[in-house]
């Protein structure tokens, strides 16, 4: 099963459809080892499909209460799900299996994480974060979660 | 008064006489104050120190009058000892909720350290990485005016600035404070 594990690509768009940051990460579930196992031409696909989920989830911003609109888009075999803060930041998760419920749980460590970073009298709204902290954070919750 | 007792009246006057208000407003405030000062300035770090050590100076000038109605000491220092304990244990425990811990005093007793574990003004903070924040900022740097300026308005010239800060990667964040002299009472100067 290793082999096969699921592989994810996380993304923060800004207000302005702007990525603020990008991260790639592996399962560590199913004795994966945390590492994407991306092919080399599906890394910028991901992208592409992050990007072009955008729409769908304009389309669906309104319809829900929730900030988790769990997966909006579907690409082949990825999925996107995306976390819509109150200031219109998105989080969007592009991965290869459906799991509606651990991605919720990281989506919610994020959302702290993220209102910790904007605290930060240095930060700005829209600004790429470019804090080590903030990565390894970030690193830490796919591994507790994903 | 011993130093007991000094810490029963910084947690009195804390929880009796003070108002409250909600730290994050405190952090985001001093922070905007801070990140401002570094845009206007163009990264000029040397200056932001100075200029957040004025304001604390300023603050300190006003803020030993407002300490010594709440805090009602009536007992005067007897040294610079005294002096730090109240520091610490009533007035920073008054205005900030913390207790800066007191370490190394110099042979003289004229110098000494603040430890800070914990410091309100700095929740949530990271430094720019433009390679020189990290170096040259003392983020906290308007604690210093206020010693400072309060100390000054009890006839005490001190020297504080700070020698580590967690921010930059230390592991501890550390003040140090250096009795210049005790000012006698004396003419102000051009006072024909």
């Amino acid at each position: 099963m290793a082999g096969s594990s699921t592989s994810y690509y996380f993304v923060i768009i800004g207000t302005k459809d702007n990525p603020l940051y990008e991260a790639e990460f592996g399962s560590f579930k199913q004795g994966g080892d945390g590492i994407p196992k991306f092919r080399e031409e599906q890394r910028h696909m991901n992208q592409f499909i992050a990007h072009s989920s955008l729409d769908c989830i304009e389309d669906q911003q309104w319809a829900s209460k929730e900030m988790y609109l769990k997966t909006v888009d579907k690409f082949n075999n990825t999925w996107v799900s995306c976390f819509l803060t109150g200031g219109n930041i998105k989080f969007l998760l592009v991965h290869d299996t459906r799991s509606d419920e651990p991605i919720r749980q990281f989506f919610a460590d994020v959302y702290d994480l993220y209102c910790k970073t904007l605290m930060n009298p240095f930060y700005e709204v829209n600004m790429a974060i470019r804090s080590q902290t903030f990565d390894q954070k970030i690193k830490a919750a796919a591994k507790k979660y994903l | 008064m011993s130093s007991t007792s000094r810490a029963r009246l910084g947690e009195e006057v804390w929880k009796l006489r003070t108002d409250k208000i909600n730290a994050e407003l405190v952090t985001l405030t001093y922070g905007s104050v801070v990140a401002q000062l570094c845009k206007d300035l163009d990264g000029d770090y040397a200056e932001v120190n100075k200029q957040l050590d004025k304001m604390g100076y300023n603050i300190g000038l006003r803020l030993i009058e407002d300490f010594l109605a709440k805090s009602n000491m009536q007992q005067k220092c007897a040294n610079f000892r005294d002096t730090a304990d109240v520091i610490s244990k009533v007035g920073f425990k008054m205005f900030l909720n913390i207790t800066p811990t007191i370490v190394n005093w110099s042979s003289d007793n004229k110098q000494f350290s603040l430890l800070f574990d914990e410091n309100p003004l700095a929740d949530f903070v990271e430094l720019p990485d433009d390679g020189k924040a990290q170096s040259d900022l003392w983020y906290s740097n308007m604690l210093c005016g206020v010693i400072r300026g309060a100390l000054e308005m009890v006839q005490m010239s001190v020297d504080a600035h700070f020698v580590s800060d967690v921010l930059r990667g230390n592991d501890t964040t550390e003040m140090r404070i250096n009795l210049i002299r005790y000012i006698e009472d004396e003419m102000p100067q051009d006072d024909e």
